[in-house]
């Protein structure tokens, strides 16, 4: 009898996920709120028993195939919260455009169970099994809404791109496995240093780039972003960034640690090209969506500045931490787009923003606080994310790449200060204020606040994050 | 008493209190709040003036709090003599400020308000960190709320110009951090003062001094970075011009003394002459620039950058000082003559871009032409305006003559064509300001927009009065203030002359 308790987060969701199919049934879904507070409970219940076994040493089950260590459990806790965030924003936008509210739910809960297993998978096979898991109900997602014109088509891409991604990484994976003749990372992480091993390594980091949408394997991420109805790329672009870090770190950190120089240079290669598309093509874009969407494949080229810089300089904290404020921003992003998008038009393009401040300042106040989060300016969690990035690769003697990094920086924040521009020192087309659910106005305080309390105390935050290494 | 913390953080709250209580409706309760937050700062800097001792060139009212223990990030404060006078000068201009919205500011109000109030805090906190990212973190938060202030009130362009301004101080200060990062990864360290015993080659030195260069050059700013200035000196609002001349032109020039020469000095040493060459370009070029203007806004940002010019003279001039005629003390003059124009320039360019704005507020047009004989109209305001334009043209007895005398004098020991050029400023100076006076102010009433003008109300008085005290009482008695830089530019004179190569 296999060891269960360590699995005992993903037992939960998944007894509450068939409760939840079940009681929409019996509710022939009348009453999506029972539905919404039934998911937000899952979340919290799994984040209970989670940080419950978060000092427990770490334990392996089903003959090491899962592992329960501390980088797993801090990797799920980020995945609920943003989640969180996720269903509350999103509840008012899914029931006004009339989707499939229990479906919207169980999907990306089932979604939120494969990144589970997916951080916690300490094999391939499970590895493989937990990523497509977590990707399938995306696709489904994405063209969930029926009357959206873009939908069907951004769910076609990313299936397509998303197999070809899924097949890359398994054809390196199977690399590894003639290479090794096992499946176990820790066997394979003890291998000597082989030429077929780098081969491996090439395929299976492509695989990983494909995941994270980073340059050049970005191209199904602008087109989702945009075609996806926008309480989607909200989840899209939160928790699945998360598990693609334990992705990352499975198999690059546990599997690979020989190779780490040759990792290493192909991060490099990738992230600056990630920063420079990212950060470049974002400027001429005119749609908010797809601009975030250039925005977050520039952010993960500076989230892998921190996972390129290594153990010995602290990188792989920085990367967490940079992976974890992202997401926060890109939450309060894309959060605030799904608020203006509540009274049935959708918020696209950034025009749409003109004159918030004078509509609704304290929703503008917030936004501000996340653009420049973004653009990297203090007194923000941004700030401090880019710097533990930008310091472990100093560490490591790579001052051109710091200062390449902060350059595209630069020319990053001119996309986010022309969206404060917009929003701030442009008149409104219609002078009438926009009246926002105090409910939907306290989520976007909670990540506009988080977002600037974490830039001013971020001391417990890196904390946590260098403690699971 | 955590005074320096008070000085920081008051603002702030004011700035929240602001926000929450002021509305569009009322906005006599944000104005009267922000000036009581100003007047409540202003009284802290009294305890903080009688308490600074200006023989001792250690940080004064040290505060020293852990921020980020895991990579050495204190909240450590603490003033010597450069920046003691410059968080005066920081809350005295916020006070002006306050008291020049107003008239001229009658668009949420409360955003305003709140956006000097947290520029103030941010400043000071600029000028009493004594951890690298500390100071960072200040440099660069400063940033949003001078954005907004340009783009919200500023004037037609204002969008372009605001972009302008954050994309150049952004670029010049993101290197910084480069240059903190590397000098921590030297000395595992992030306290500025460490680094000035932290021996570098001179290769690295050459290095960082181009890091530096570049922030601080922006901000000062030093030809030919300076093209922000004028784009956004004359789109801001008039206390969003204040602002900009009289505080955020001295953070380059309080990064030159506060981390180059104390950190580089060799690498500054080396590269004296080019840095030179630089100043003597804002002050002679520059300042033909200036003549040529039209609008009067742009003609005193292109003086700020000309005066500005001056300051980075004389902190360079140090080393050709010390090998021509091995005196300490010329150049001791040369480096306190630094520090008086930055304290000098803020009363006189501040008072100018404030007397503009008075007439902004009236005619709507900051071009010379449609204005002419407003001293008929306004007399009390054109005396007033003459005292500031005594000062920028730098006549004795205002504030204005004292800091680049001194320069000027000590350029003398430096090389004589050196002193000449500098001193050349007296004629562009009186040029491009007299002239503008003479146009603006003198002759026939231009038209009928300047004969419906009305003279300046009460708080107007209230404010150029403040500025009067200022520009003379630095200009007849200097004293108080070169007693508070004597430990300070001593120490630094030393640092500065110092070779940390090994």
């Amino acid at each position: 009898m296999p060891n269960l308790i360590p699995l005992l987060p993903e037992i939960f969701m998944l007894s509450m996920i068939c409760f939840i199919i079940l009681t929409d049934l019996i509710l022939r879904s009348k009453k999506p709120g029972v539905i919404y507070y039934l998911s937000q409970f899952t979340l919290f219940g799994s984040f209970i028993i989670t940080a419950y076994l978060y000092s427990s040493p770490v334990i392996t089950s089903f003959s090491q195939s899962f592992i329960l260590d501390p980088l797993a459990s801090l990797l799920k806790i980020f995945i609920y919260i943003s989640s969180f965030f996720v269903f509350w924003f999103s509840r008012v936008y899914v029931s006004e455009r009339k989707m499939p509210q229990a479906e919207y739910y169980v999907l990306t809960l089932f979604s939120i169970l494969g990144m589970m297993l997916l951080v916690s998978a300490h094999n391939f096979i499970v590895l493989f099994l937990a990523l497509e898991m977590s990707t399938l109900p995306v696709y489904a997602l994405v063209a969930l809404w029926n009357d959206s014109p873009y939908g069907a088509e951004a769910s076609m891409k990313y299936f397509v791109m998303g197999a070809l991604a899924s097949g890359i990484l398994l054809y390196g994976l199977s690399m590894l496995y003639g290479a090794t003749g096992t499946l176990d990372m820790v066997a394979v992480s003890q291998s000597p240093h082989d030429l077929l091993l780098v081969f491996a390594l090439v395929f299976i980091l492509v695989g990983i780039a494909f995941k994270f949408g980073a340059a050049p394997f970005h191209s199904w991420v602008p087109d989702v972003y945009t075609g996806a109805p926008t309480a989607i790329t909200l989840f899209i672009t939160s928790a699945p960034k998360i598990a693609a870090m334990g992705l990352a770190f499975r198999l690059l950190v546990d599997t690979m640690p020989v190779l780490q120089p040759e990792w290493q240079q192909i991060l490099i290669v990738l992230s600056i090209a990630s920063m420079a598309l990212g950060n470049i093509a974002a400027i001429i874009q005119t749609n908010l969506k797809r601009m975030f969407a250039y925005s977050s494949v520039a952010h993960i080229g500076y989230m892998f500045l921190g996972l390129l810089a290594g153990q010995t300089a602290h990188g792989y904290a920085a990367a967490l931490f940079y992976m974890f404020s992202y997401t926060l921003m890109a939450i309060g992003a894309f959060g605030l787009l799904v608020i203006l998008s509540s009274k049935g038009i959708e918020v696209e393009e950034i025009s749409d923003l003109r004159g918030l401040n004078s509509r609704n300042p304290w929703l503008a106040f917030m936004m501000l606080l996340v653009l420049f989060s973004m653009a990297g300016i203090p007194p923000t969690v941004g700030f401090f994310a880019k710097l533990w990035v930008l310091e472990s690769v100093v560490q490591i003697h790579l001052v051109w790449l710091a200062t390449l990094a902060l350059v595209f920086a630069i020319i990053g924040s001119y996309y986010y200060i022309n969206v404060v521009k917009v929003m701030y020192f442009e008149e409104p087309d219609t002078a009438a204020p926009f009246v926002c659910p105090d409910n939907l106005t306290l989520a976007m305080s909670v990540v506009g606040m988080m977002v600037l309390i974490l830039g001013i105390i971020p001391s417990s935050m890196i904390m946590l994050c260098r403690s699971v290494f | 008493m955590p005074l320096l913390s008070l000085l920081i953080w008051l603002p702030v709250l004011g700035a929240i209190i602001v926000l929450i209580v002021g509305k569009d409706t009322n906005p006599n309760v944000s104005r009267w709040i922000a000036l009581i937050t100003s007047i409540i700062t202003l009284l802290l800097c009294i305890p903080l003036y009688m308490g600074f001792n200006g023989h001792s060139y250690a940080m004064q009212f040290q505060e020293h709090y852990q921020w980020i223990p895991v990579y050495g990030i204190n909240y450590s404060l603490g003033v010597d003599g450069i920046s003691a006078p410059l968080i005066m000068l920081t809350v005295f201009t916020t006070l002006l400020v306050v008291i020049a919205s107003w008239n001229a500011i009658n668009t949420k109000v409360s955003q305003y308000l709140a956006s000097f109030l947290v520029m103030q805090s941010m400043v000071t906190g600029v000028f009493a960190a004594t951890d690298a990212i500390l100071f960072y973190v200040f440099w660069e938060a400063m940033l949003i709320p001078m954005y907004l202030s340009i783009g919200i009130w500023g004037s037609a362009n204002r969008s372009y110009a605001s972009i302008k301004f954050f994309l150049f101080t952004f670029l010049g200060s993101a290197l910084l951090l480069i240059v903190i990062l590397y000098l921590r990864s030297q000395n595992h360290s992030f306290n500025i003062i460490d680094y000035y015993s932290l021996k570098l080659s001179l290769h690295a030195q050459l290095w960082i001094f181009a890091g530096f260069l570049l922030a601080f050059a922006v901000k000062v700013p030093m030809w030919p970075v300076h093209t922000w200035l004028p784009d956004a000196h004359t789109e801001a609002p008039a206390g969003g011009s204040v602002v900009l001349a009289a505080l955020m032109l001295k953070l380059g020039a309080y990064g030159f003394l506060r981390f180059t020469l104390p950190i580089t000095p060799d690498a500054s040493h080396v590269l004296d002459k080019f840095m030179i060459g630089l100043s003597l370009i804002a002050i002679i070029y520059i300042g033909l620039v200036a003549i040529a203007q039209t609008d009067m806004k742009k003609l005193i940002a292109y003086s700020s950058i000309a005066h500005m010019g001056f300051v980075t003279l004389g902190s360079f001039m140090i080393f050709i000082i010390i090998r021509k005629t091995g005196s300490i003390a010329d150049a001791y003059m040369s480096l306190e003559g630094a520090m008086v124009q930055m304290i000098s320039h803020a009363f006189s360019s501040g008072a100018m871009f404030l007397g503009v704005g008075v007439l902004y507020t009236r005619i709507h047009s900051r071009l010379i032409k449609d204005f002419g004989g407003v001293a008929n109209t306004m007399p009390v305001f054109a005396a007033f305006f003459m005292i500031f334009a005594m000062s920028n043209a730098g006549l004795p007895g205002t504030s204005g003559f004292v800091g680049e005398f001194m320069i000027i004098l000590s350029a003398f020991k430096a090389n004589f064509w050196i002193s000449v050029a500098a001193a050349s400023t007296l004629i562009w100076a009186a040029a491009y300001t007299l002239w503008m006076y003479k146009r603006v102010f003198f002759g026939k009433i231009a038209n009928d927009k300047v004969a419906a003008l009305v003279d300046i109300n009460f708080s107007d008085k209230v404010l150029f009065t403040l500025l009067t005290i200022g520009v003379l009482g630095i200009g007849v008695y200097p004293l108080p203030l070169l007693n508070m830089m004597h430990g300070t530019v001593g120490h630094l004179l030393t640092l500065s002359l110092q070779t940390k190569v090994t």
